[in-house]
């Protein structure tokens, strides 16, 4: 189903794709997308959506389950608590990305904005994994609570930039930041561990790093020249021994 | 012993035993999880630790031949109207630990309590007042958005309403049960509260730990809470409530998160918040996609986008110093209900410092909200709900006539089933089978009889509702709504009667 949201207002198209879903459309490509916000909201099942132009705020919040594809950028808070589904994106991503993002996976090629992967979480059988091909802002996975952040500062628009801003992980208690080359130590929050990653941290690596490289053209040999490292918090329980009755 | 800790002897209580009454049965050590009874083997009789006593009472109130007493031991300190013995204690046991002073329920420190101030109006002579128990009164309170004004169209049935309405919340009466999180408080309690809520033609709200699969059949009667930390946030749980609530703040602990620690999350404490089992469960302070209000309104947008515009969205935000302000901007954002609660609110945990220093009284913040919304003109775009310390339906009548549109009780709610104010909830170890999940303490609380009791509050509050607004000539709550005429005021100042809009008693 090809949807033109020119001048069509977020609610409008919206109320259109979940009608559309309601009757049994599972695929949708939608044109001429210029910020129109809440994009696959909420949306359950295997649907598919190809989108050209830029996404607003908070798309694929809450979602559980479709396959996004934006072939452009995208605003902020993408992928805000979702729960399940694939989010690929064939650009650059705004702040906040994957915000408690309990599942599913989210693929982004270039650089992304302040605050991407806070209290990530992962539960059971999900297990939330972001990708970024570009680098990112302050405070990357802080707070994190599960799941992966694969960080490779390759495809980025701000060349002399360190790959992660200030503040990395700061507050994580559970999940793992994969980072490709070096880790700026001033960079990184307190009460974390840098490590080399082993067998088993590669194998996760390489079989999200395979995807990302299929989906965007990239040369995964050369994403694998240099080694990875492993951001991990020393602790589950960081504020255990904090407090003392009264 | 040259280093044992200052405060060994310094604790709170002290247990009085009637030795000739006690029948050394140990009912007292089987229900203190505090350990301070229990069986001395060499002297074959039951005795006890005092400085492990928390002073919940739940031995007292259980004792079969009434042979305990527990006090609060009197401070031998002397006398010193500034280093108040609580001060000098906090000090030793910080000394010692280097720890945050952790604390639970609303602020035992002496806040001033306005209700108190705050007197109601009966009618005399001029108009007759009204008996409730023989003639009609309307408690029936809708939560949400109302529109400015009302257009209507003829059909060949007749008149109808032609502008559409936003989706409101129906009230038998305007009193909820606030949010309390599924972890802090056990499923027994759970499940009380949306029988309770249930039965009586209210809301229950689930506080931010998530809704158990099990309740979703309370959907109807439900609240459902998106925090910081989004745990157990995702589609199926914004849509099986009729209510969403966006938590910004609470009024025990405005800005600071929350912590849920890892002792109090047990599998279906995890399996409801999705989060692993004995991890610490930490929201943080602000949500981090909420920088602004433009940020509330988007947030606001997604939750009503996801859950297709069919229920009313709700922010609940302490009530702090420009909370009036604030709410203007939480209105505008959006929200179709703004839930405000004050500085005397309960929590399962808090900084003590925070709970007892930080925010203002519900009943200022309530009135400078509602007068800040109608000098603005969008009173009606937003219902508003007042939380924290409502200890009476007397309470809950000022509270309407200050300008509220319903109010949340919690911690009546918890002391309706037997809790004591110990302050205690934080170690996961209620001896009241309330603010635990350890299942031996957990089955104190029968669902059944807690949602009887907690039911039974609020038909009580109901019927003294009806008759408070009786004697006021009122047969409808929405006669008293914001009606501050029927409110008179004793021993406050001029700018807290103006900020309270109330006039002093007598005039």
């Amino acid at each position: 189903m090809l949807l033109d949201a020119d001048n069509v207002y977020y609610r409008e198209l919206n109320q259109q794709i979940r009608e559309l879903v309601a009757k049994g459309e599972t695929e949708f490509e939608i044109v001429n997308v210029r910020g129109q916000r809440y994009i696959a909201d909420g949306l359950d099942g295997d649907l598919k959506f190809l989108i050209h132009g830029v996404p607003g705020q908070d798309m694929a919040a809450f979602m559980r389950g479709p396959t996004i594809r934006v072939e452009g950028n995208v605003q902020d808070g993408v992928a805000n608590t979702m729960d399940e589904g694939l989010i690929i994106i064939n650009g650059m991503a705004g702040d906040v990305v994957g915000y408690a993002m309990r599942g599913g996976k989210v693929l982004i090629k270039g650089d992304v904005g302040y605050r991407v992967g806070i209290h990530m979480k992962a539960y059971k059988e999900k297990f939330p994994v972001l990708v970024i091909g570009g680098k990112a802002g302050d405070f990357l996975g802080e707070y994190m609570a599960g799941g992966a952040i694969i960080l490779l500062g390759m495809i980025t628009g701000k060349p002399d930039a360190p790959i992660c801003g200030r503040s990395m992980g700061t507050g994580m208690h559970g999940g793992v930041i994969y980072v490709r080359g070096e880790i700026p130590a001033e960079q990184l929050g307190p009460n974390l561990k840098v490590e080399p990653v082993d067998a088993e941290d590669m194998k996760l690596i390489t079989e999200n790093l395979e995807q990302f490289c299929r989906e965007f053209g990239v040369d995964l040999k050369a994403v694998l020249t240099e080694p990875f490292q492993r951001v991990k918090p020393f602790s589950h329980r960081p504020y255990g021994n904090l407090y003392v009755a009264c | 012993m040259a280093f044992a800790p200052i405060n060994k002897n310094y604790h709170d209580f002290f247990v009085v035993r009637d030795k000739d009454a006690c029948i050394n049965c140990q009912v007292c050590v089987r229900q203190c999880s505090y350990g301070v009874h229990f069986w001395d083997e060499a002297r074959q009789c039951v005795r006890h630790d005092n400085t492990k006593c928390i002073g919940c009472h739940r031995c007292e109130a259980l004792c079969p031949t009434q042979a305990l007493l527990i006090q609060e031991k009197p401070s031998n300190f002397k006398a010193n109207a500034l280093w108040r013995p609580v001060f000098i204690k906090n000090i030793y046991k910080q000394a010692d630990t280097g720890g945050v002073l952790l604390s639970g329920m609303g602020s035992p420190a002496d806040i001033p309590v306005y209700w108190d101030n705050l007197l109601l109006d009966a009618s005399q002579v001029t108009n007759p007042s009204i008996d409730p128990l023989r003639e009609p009164m309307e408690l029936r309170t809708f939560l949400g958005s109302k529109p400015t004004r009302l257009e209507f169209e003829e059909t060949p049935e007749g008149p109808r309403v032609k502008t559409k309405l936003k989706p409101n919340i129906a009230l038998n009466f305007p009193i909820m049960f606030s949010a309390m999180s599924f972890g802090s408080i056990n499923f027994n309690l759970h499940i009380a509260m949306a029988r309770a809520a249930s039965e009586l033609g209210t809301y229950y709200n689930t506080g931010e730990g998530g809704l158990h699969q099990s309740l979703y059949k309370y959907g109807k009667n439900t609240i459902v809470q998106v925090a910081s930390g989004r745990f157990g946030v995702h589609r199926d749980y914004l849509n099986a409530g009729a209510a969403i609530e966006i938590k910004i703040g609470q009024g025990a602990k405005p800005g600071i998160g929350g912590h849920l620690p890892g002792e109090k999350i047990n599998a279906k404490v995890s399996e409801t918040r999705m989060v692993p089992i004995g991890s610490d469960a930490i929201s943080p302070a602000p949500h981090h996609d909420i920088y602004s209000i433009e940020d509330l309104h988007q947030l606001i947008y997604a939750l009503k986008e996801a859950s297709e515009y069919k229920v009313p969205v709700s922010v609940k935000i302490a009530a702090v110093h420009n909370v009036a302000a604030i709410a203007s901007g939480v209105v505008r954002a959006g929200a179709d209900i703004v839930a405000i609660d004050g500085m005397r609110g309960g929590t399962g945990a808090a900084p003590a410092m925070i709970r007892d220093n930080v925010g203002i009284p519900i009943e200022l913040a309530l009135a400078s909200v509602d007068q800040r919304l109608r000098d603005e003109g969008i009173r009606n775009n937003a219902s508003i709900v007042a939380a924290g310390g409502t200890r009476c339906s007397a309470d809950v009548v000022k509270a309407i006539a200050l300008g509220a549109d319903a109010v949340y009780i919690g911690t009546a709610a918890l002391l309706a089933v037997g809790c004591t104010l110990c302050a205690r909830c934080y170690t996961g170890k209620c001896p009241w089978g309330i603010a635990t999940n350890d299942p031996y303490l957990a089955k104190r609380q029968n669902p059944d009889i807690a949602a009887k009791k907690m039911a039974n509050l609020m038909k009580a509050w109901a019927h003294e509702i009806e008759e408070m607004l009786g004697g006021m000539g009122l047969n409808s709550i929405e006669s008293l709504r914001g009606n501050r005429d029927k409110l008179r005021a004793v021993g406050l100042n001029q700018i807290e009667l103006d900020t309270l809009g109330v006039k002093a008693a007598g005039r």
